[in-house]
Parts: C-alpha cells; sequence; structure tokens
C-alpha cells in the first residue's frame, strides 16, 4: 500500500501540469487567432442555391469573404455581398448591391409573368439588394431596402467551383 | 541582442492579449458605457463618455436568436450603421403591437422585432423607424456592473397591454 503512494508521490505532477498548461494555451491561441481572421479579416463561405446564377452555382461554390470592406463601409453598387437574411437571423445570403443609400432603384415587380415596373427611394443607412437571377430570387423587391449594418462581408473570389468536379466524369 | 528578445516576447505577448480580448468580445461578454437618456431610470446616461452607466452584454445569445420580451438588447441602428443602440424589445415575431396614442396595430414581420425606450419621451426607436431585422442585435444587456450604487442584474420588465399574439 504503502509503495503505491510512494509511487504516486514520485511522478512528476508540477512538469505534467505546467506541460498540459502551456498546450491547452497554445491551443486557445490558434484558436483565437482563427476566428479573430475568420470574423474580422477575411473568410471562406459556402454559398449554393438559384438565386445568383450564373455567378453562382446552383450547386454549391467556395467564395473568399472580405470582412473590412464592409466594416468599413466600402461596399458599392455591383458588389455580392453576403448578408444576415431580414427574415431570418440565423440564415447568410449572397446577393448583388443594386442601390447604396439615397439612389433610385427601378425594378420589375413579377419578371415572369409581367412588365409592370417600381421605382423606390433607398432610405439613409439601407441597401437594395437583388438576386442575378431575378425569376428566383427573394430579395429586396419581396422584403424592401435592407439596413447596411446587416452585411457582414463583400464576396471578392470564387476559389473553387463544385460542378466541375461533375463534369470530368462525363 | 537581448533588447531585440525583450521587445518581440513583449509584442507577442501583447498580439496574443489581443487576440483573446477581440475572441471573447466577439464571443461571450461585451462591455459597453451608455450614452442617451432613453433608458432612463434603468441606465443613467451622463455628459462625457466614462460618466455614464458600464453594463455588460453577453453574446451567447446571438447562436439561437431566442429573446424574451422585456429583455435589454443592444444592435445597430438601422439608418447608421456605426453607432450602437440599448433598447428593451417589446415584441417579437409574428405579434401585433399598437402604436400609442393611434388606433393603428403593426403586425411584425418574420425574422424582426419590435423595440422601445424606458424613458419614452427621449428615445428614438421602433414608433419612429418602425421594427428592426433581428440580424442588427449585437447583445443582450444583462447587468450593470458601474457605478457601485447601481451594481446588479437588469430586470425584464414590460408595459402592460402593448402586445397580442392574434
Amino acid at each position: 500500500m504503502s509503495g503505491f503512494f510512494r509511487r504516486l508521490a514520485g511522478i512528476p505532477w508540477r512538469s505534467i501540469a505546467g506541460d498540459a498548461f502551456s498546450r491547452a494555451l497554445l491551443v486557445a491561441q490558434a484558436y483565437c487567432a482563427v476566428h479573430v481572421v475568420d470574423q474580422h479579416l477575411c473568410s471562406l463561405a459556402f454559398v449554393r442555391g438559384p438565386s445568383m446564377l450564373p455567378a453562382i452555382n446552383l450547386a454549391g461554390d467556395v467564395l473568399a469573404v472580405d470582412r473590412v470592406s464592409a466594416r468599413l463601409g466600402r461596399v458599392e453598387n455591383g458588389d455580392v455581398v453576403l448578408m444576415i437574411s431580414p427574415e431570418d437571423p440565423r440564415k447568410v445570403v449572397a446577393k448583388r448591391v443594386l442601390g447604396m443609400e439615397g439612389d433610385s432603384v427601378t425594378y420589375l415587380v413579377d419578371p415572369g409573368n409581367s412588365d409592370a415596373s417600381k421605382t423606390v427611394v433607398v432610405p439613409q443607412g439601407h441597401v437594395w439588394v437583388q438576386g442575378d437571377n431575378i425569376y428566383a430570387s427573394k430579395d429586396s423587391r419581396q422584403f424592401g431596402a435592407v439596413p447596411y449594418g446587416l452585411i457582414t462581408g463583400k464576396i471578392f473570389c470564387r476559389v473553387s467551383s463544385v460542378i466541375s468536379f461533375a463534369s470530368l466524369s462525363f | 541582442m537581448g533588447t531585440y528578445n525583450l521587445l518581440w516576447s513583449i509584442a507577442k505577448r501583447n498580439v496574443t492579449t489581443v487576440l483573446l480580448g477581440i475572441t471573447i468580445s466577439d464571443r461571450c461578454v461585451n462591455i459597453i458605457s451608455v450614452t442617451g437618456e432613453s433608458m432612463h431610470p434603468t441606465f443613467t446616461a451622463a455628459d462625457r463618455v466614462l460618466q455614464g452607466d458600464f453594463v455588460l452584454a453577453e453574446r451567447r445569445c446571438l447562436e439561437k436568436y431566442e429573446f424574451s420580451h422585456g429583455d435589454v438588447i443592444l444592435f445597430k441602428c438601422p439608418s447608421n450603421h456605426k453607432e450602437l443602440f440599448v433598447k428593451r424589445l417589446i415584441a417579437l415575431p409574428g405579434e401585433w403591437v399598437q402604436l400609442p396614442g393611434s388606433p393603428k396595430v403593426t403586425k411584425i414581420p418574420e425574422g424582426h422585432c419590435w423595440v422601445e425606450g424606458d424613458n419614452a419621451a427621449r428615445s428614438l426607436d421602433s414608433r419612429s423607424f418602425g421594427p428592426i431585422p433581428l440580424g442588427l442585435v449585437q447583445g443582450r444587456v444583462t447587468h450593470i456592473i458601474w457605478p457601485p450604487s447601481k451594481i446588479g442584474q437588469v430586470e425584464r420588465k414590460m408595459p402592460e397591454g402593448r402586445i397580442s399574439q392574434i
């Protein structure tokens, strides 16, 4: 019995604890670095759906997102942005900015069925977003201009295309 | 040689602290200084930035976006994304809100909420800019941490008879 306790006392607890602590600290530092780069500098996003055809594929594309420009207010007309959906805060959607605050935007109300169009002025602090594929996109034509604060990043580059892998096998 | 190593180790430690601070303020809690009188008497503001109340805002609620009536929330102003407002959440999506002093009732659309300040006379809130998207919310205020006489939890309070579920 006393032999067991003697062996227990012989184990270098302090240096093991020191090692474990410094390794845990390293993991925490790595996690913090990844989080800061992903949320504040540059990130990758997997986007899919029909609303941005032909720019973004139906099956999905990996896109590079720039977080700095959105935070500094450098988003302009024609940019594709990633934003929190005004209809569900847990969803993030990609759309193109077609009007900044003060711009007058003319859009087709129901492109599949009629030629009627409406003109609206974008309020202060808001942007008008539309999907490139106006026949299959839920955007500002349905939910109105969205506040700039919902924009989380500006898409600047396509990193890979899912559909290009599929076409090789044919 | 000795000076170079010392500067490098100080720089490394500061960068680690900054990264840790940014991660904690993005994921866990944030300390906000309240300015403006729209939440009087819950929060008292003062003339200069460092004299007002300091409050703790938790960010864990942003993972699920589940809020309750009467929560005090922090959100980006819909007409200026650089400003942060602190107001009380009055109505959640799908509920009907009656604007005070008028018979009109508004339905809160999906993904939006209705916010009002406690000090109705001096508050720029949903009565002026309408319901706000929940995506603008940046945190929920849970505690006051300064001045010492006001340290404590922020209570959930709801004004009577303003909302209805049907």
